[in-house]
């Protein structure tokens, strides 16, 4: 299934670059937007191991408060955890950096880094990225940070404590939370390069997408993969900004005495002058990208999995269009809708209602892309690849944990549900199950395409389903935990003995068997760290199109080359998504084949 | 160090012992000639199989928590808003539950029932006008419907409070809460925050706390755990003394910080008229317990003194954030009494709470108020028991004895 030339004078232009590359230039500083998704890729699970880890240990205080833990003692020592009991102010950093790590270094620099990188070329047919050498600097910002982040894991004041939000004053104040001395420092030094890296690299995206599509790719011709990366992109360049100027503003409040965000306040009996400043300014800033960082986050995902959907159905994507239209309403709404975090901050309660109002409709495009998703497994011939089993499991998870927002949306019934564990259920399963299932999916579909090799498939099912079972096991007890009223971010839920003894018994037994599942779908990811980095090695060769695909990526040969195809690019005739074509003899139909006589396209 | 040593053994076992498997599976696959992309119809069969089954024991599950812990953990609503947002939030929970196993289950039993055979080639149907039409009306009507009620709703919860109701001050610090009645007059005092002193905790604004306020400033804590201006500046100005330079500068910038605040609380003095203090003065003030008369509207005004909190009654379904610099409020009727409720949930020792929901400090999780919700009866007996603020801060003893010694001092010099 070799790509069909068409001009077979191309051939000049191919063949610049293929001088030979020293370790460095291939390995470490590589400007080919292949190596540079693979580095997002091991540096994120990487991430994304601690960020679990340090789940589990907080986790563990919450099942069993107050009990002595090895693990505990073996992970943090005495002076996090005298005793193997976890210190208050650790459980705080312990909260702020799972949080931070999982939002923004898996979900977003490993997700849209990692398939951006890899898959925006490879699908469009461009030999890289619009720029290599930026593409280079995205990655190394992003990966300084993660250092930096990490290190603030081992001061001695601790790590930031003020939660993932890092709302001032707690954040601003050292007095408050000790972690917010150079712990929040460090964390705001970290964002900031995070923020730099993902706005080169998104920028990258954005005019890779607009230029250098091949011959015949049009915009409605792009797989939808693309269309989630092109969305993505342009929500990050848009909101990210908003971020870093939030970050600027704190770090001048907490080293350069001024009051943006501080006004009135005493504490460690110091009384501050800081007057006229307003903690919501950050909020309303924090927000204006937290809210779309949601979707920076969900689109990628939903990309993915429509791509492997299709492929595994053996059938188009029902309603490309609409799906195209879903991503586009999705991505607009969600830069109008951030004050939702914010009914019982303080804010008018009138600009509360507008912000539930967009906030709903955000529902109506959701739920098309489900329908779609539905309609396309509908009557199609399933084939159960790892990546079809997490994507399936997405769509599942993104009904579960999108339903439950039309709750949290609205406004006066938020009012009971703020800040509990409701929220912290809604958003894992959207953010914590489905990105990570697009994530997982798109891991072992395109996993032959990044390293030659293949995964193993039983381990991939094994991994798939103790991961359903676990995570779902996990994050779905804690609707009712929050339905009880239980707030997050506390330390330790036996508080409720001394008022509400139904509560405590409930809370306490949810919690021991959350931590059980915690850890059995922690223990799962074993199964993945194996599987994916044993496959890297030892892994059976991949064959070109093991999936029988029909997008671009799959007639690159399987040996990666500088420039991705070894000739002329490939011509595009006709849309990705071709799949068990009446008429066609084989059930796919890759876009570089031309239409036949007569035969429509799509 | 002996559960340490065999996690860590259990660990490298299960990693050999992994490896070990996949080998064999390896062997057997080369053996056979499959490979890793072509997935056998057994293997597919089997997860289709697993798809339906997973999907029984999920809504299985679901149906177990909901009917083991449904609404156990909180009870009734306690308050007027709280049962229309309950009504309002059972209605949402029909909806979406009845969508959330529609959609799931023909997810799980599409997956089930399309599984690949052999000879049957898929559908090609890539779109269909009026499919998608139908489910984005539809979507949007019950949206709709969800929105207006939604918003009914938050209208009256956040509208403003009937003249008669009861003002109520919630003051928030690191880590607890404290209460402040507006008394006689239902009239709350004015406040500012620079009027803080040992005697005067929620910082209200009356000519004398004006003073004291001044007199703080000036001469520090009575116990010189916190100097005033005119002992630092006597200090620093001592030639005797000598300070390791970053102790100087620390006093200095003290110094420079006190005097600025000082000018401000002189030109507050100043502009002060006298009148207001009937306002502050008839308030009084409760920590520990918050209590509430039932069937009785209240006016509640939210205000923080380090860093954001969040006034959460989990049983009256009220919350409001605290936030330094701005005043919050929002208003409640109350209308079980904690001794009925005790009833209900067959619980004598249950009381109602107030918790801290925002992130605040490592002691967040233990700041609260127990609230007492009572008949007008109890209620007026214990209001009758209050002190004034104002019979409060006049009896306390008069501040700074080592302030005074200080001011002779500086006489002397």
């Amino acid at each position: 299934m070799s790509a069909i030339t068409h001009d077979s004078h191309g051939h000049h232009d191919a063949h610049h670059d293929h001088h030979e590359e020293s370790f460095i230039s291939k390995y470490i500083f590589s400007q080919d937007h292949k190596m540079i998704g693979k580095q997002f890729l091991i540096t994120a699970v990487f991430m994304g191991l601690v960020a679990m880890l340090l789940s589990i240990l907080f986790r563990i205080q919450l099942a069993w408060p107050g009990e002595s833990s090895d693990f505990l003692s073996l992970f943090l020592g005495e002076t996090w955890a005298p005793g193997g009991v976890l210190k208050e102010n650790m459980y705080l950093g312990l909260v702020t950096i799972h949080g931070t790590i999982m939002v923004f270094f898996l979900l977003t620099g490993g997700l849209s880094g990692t398939f951006s990188n890899l898959l925006i070329p490879l699908q469009l047919g461009a030999r890289d990225m619009a720029s290599g050498f930026l593409n280079m600097i995205s990655f190394w910002l992003f990966f300084a940070s993660s250092v930096i982040m990490l290190i603030s894991l081992f001061i001695e004041t601790g790590p930031a404590m003020a939660g993932w939000t890092i709302y001032p004053p707690l954040s601003a104040l050292p007095q408050a939370v000790e972690g917010s001395g150079l712990g929040m420092t460090l964390w705001l030094a970290s964002m900031t390069l995070f923020i730099a890296g993902s706005l080169i690299g998104s920028l990258n995206y954005i005019v890779t997408v607009l230029n250098l599509r091949t011959t015949g790719m049009s915009m409605t011709r792009m797989p939808l993969t693309i269309w989630a990366f092109f969305v993505t992109a342009i929500l990050g360049v848009l909101s990210f900004p908003v971020l870093l100027s939030a970050a600027l503003l704190l770090m001048m409040d907490r080293l350069a005495g001024t009051s943006f965000y501080l006004s009135d306040i005493i504490v460690g009996g110091e009384m501050l002058e800081n007057h006229g400043g307003s903690p919501l300014l950050y909020q309303h800033l924090f927000w204006f990208l937290g809210h779309p960082e949601v979707y920076i986050v969900l689109l990628p995902a939903l990309g993915l999995s429509s791509e492997i959907i299709s492929t595994n159905s053996r059938k188009p994507i029902f309603g490309y269009r609409a799906m195209i239209g879903s991503i586009l309403a999705i991505g607009f709404l969600s830069f109008i809708v951030w004050g939702h975090h914010m009914f019982i901050t303080g804010m008018n309660p009138f600009i509360g209602s507008v912000f539930v109002f967009t906030t709903l409709l955000i529902a109506i495009p959701s739920a098309v892309k489900v329908f779609n998703y539905l309609t396309t497994l509908w009557r199609g011939s399933i084939v159960f690849t790892p990546a079809m089993l997490f994507a399936i499991g997405l769509v599942s998870t993104f009904i579960t944990g999108g339903v439950t927002g039309i709750i949290l949306a609205d406004s006066a019934l938020d009012i009971a549900i703020h800040d509990t564990y409701f929220v912290v259920a809604h958003f894992h399963i959207v953010m914590g199950m489905s990105a990570v299932f697009g994530m997982f999916g798109g891991v072992y579909h395109w996993f032959p395409k990044m390293y030659g090799r293949m995964m193993n498939t039983r381990l991939g099912y094994a991994h798939f389903w103790v991961t359903l079972v676990g995570a779902y096991g996990v994050f779905f007890p804690m609707h009712f935990v929050g339905l009880a009223g239980a707030p997050r971010r506390y330390y330790d839920y036996s508080v409720y003995g001394e008022f509400d003894t139904n509560s405590y018994e409930m809370i306490m037994d949810l919690n021991v068997i959350i931590t059980v599942f915690a850890i059995i779908a922690a223990v799962g990811q074993v199964i993945f760290l194996f599987n994916f980095f044993y496959s890297i090695y030892r892994g059976p060769k991949a064959v070109q199109n093991p999936w029988k695909s029909n997008t671009l990526e799959w007639t690159t040969p399987v040996e990666h080359v500088h420039g991705n195809w070894p000739g002329a690019l490939p011509v595009v005739h006709r849309w990705p998504y071709d799949y068990s074509k009446p008429g066609a003899e084989e059930d796919f139909i890759p876009q570089t084949v031309p239409l036949a006589d007569g035969e429509e396209d799509h | 160090m002996g559960s340490k040593l065999v996690t860590v053994v259990v660990i490298v076992l299960g990693v050999l012992a992994i490896s070990q498997l996949v080998r064999l599976y390896e062997l057997s696959s080369k053996l056979r000639n499959r490979r890793e992309e072509d997935i056998t119809n057994r293997d597919n069969k089997l997860n289709a199989n697993l798809m339906l089954t997973f999907m029984f024991l999920f809504y299985g599950f679901f149906i177990y928590l909901m009917s083991t812990y449904g609404w156990t953990g909180r009870g009734d609503a306690a308050s007027v808003h709280g049962a229309e947002t309950d009504w309002l939030l059972n209605l949402n929970f029909v909806i979406i539950i009845a969508v959330f196993f529609l959609t799931n289950s023909l997810l799980f039993v599409y997956a089930w029932k399309y599984v690949r055979k052999p000879g049957v080639k898929a559908y090609f149907f890539p779109h269909n006008n009026k499919l998608e039409m139908i489910w984005t009306v539809v979507p949007a009507v019950v949206l709709a419907v969800i929105i207006i009620l939604g918003l009914k709703v938050w209208g009256d919860v956040t509208g403003t409070s009937k003249n008669d109701a009861i003002q109520v001050e919630l003051f928030s610090k690191q880590f607890d809460w404290t209460a402040r009645y507006a008394g006689k007059n239902n009239k709350l005092g004015k406040f500012d925050y620079k009027l803080t002193t040992q005697e005067n905790e929620l910082a209200l604004l009356t000519e004398a706390t004006l003073d004291s306020a001044i007199r703080y400033m000036e001469f520090g804590k009575a116990d010189s755990t916190v100097l005033g201006i005119k002992l630092l500046e006597n200090k620093l100005n001592n030639k005797k003394t000598i300070f390791i330079p970053e102790e100087r500068e620390k006093m200095e910038v003290d110094l420079d910080r006190k005097t600025r605040l000082l000018r401000l609380l002189y030109q507050m003095k100043a502009r002060y008229d006298k009148k207001n203090d009937n306002l502050a003065y008839d308030d009084f003030i409760q920590k520990d317990t918050l209590h509430l008369m039932v069937n009785q509207e209240y006016e509640l005004t939210f205000r923080a003194k380090d860093v954001i909190h969040s006034a959460y009654f989990p049983h009256l379904r009220a919350q409001m954030n605290t936030v330094p610099g701005l005043t919050t409020r929002m208003k409640f009727i109350p209308t079980i009494t904690t001794a009925e409720m005790r009833e209900r949930k067959k619980n004598s020792s249950f009381n109602y709470v107030l918790m801290c929901n925002k992130i605040c400090g490592g002691a967040h999780y233990k700041m609260k108020m127990i609230v007492v919700i009572d008949s007008p009866a109890k209620y007026k007996a214990w209001e009758k028991s209050k002190t004034t603020f104002k019979d409060q801060f006049l009896a306390a003893p008069a501040p700074a004895p080592a302030a005074a010694s200080d001011s002779t001092q500086l006489a002397s010099n």
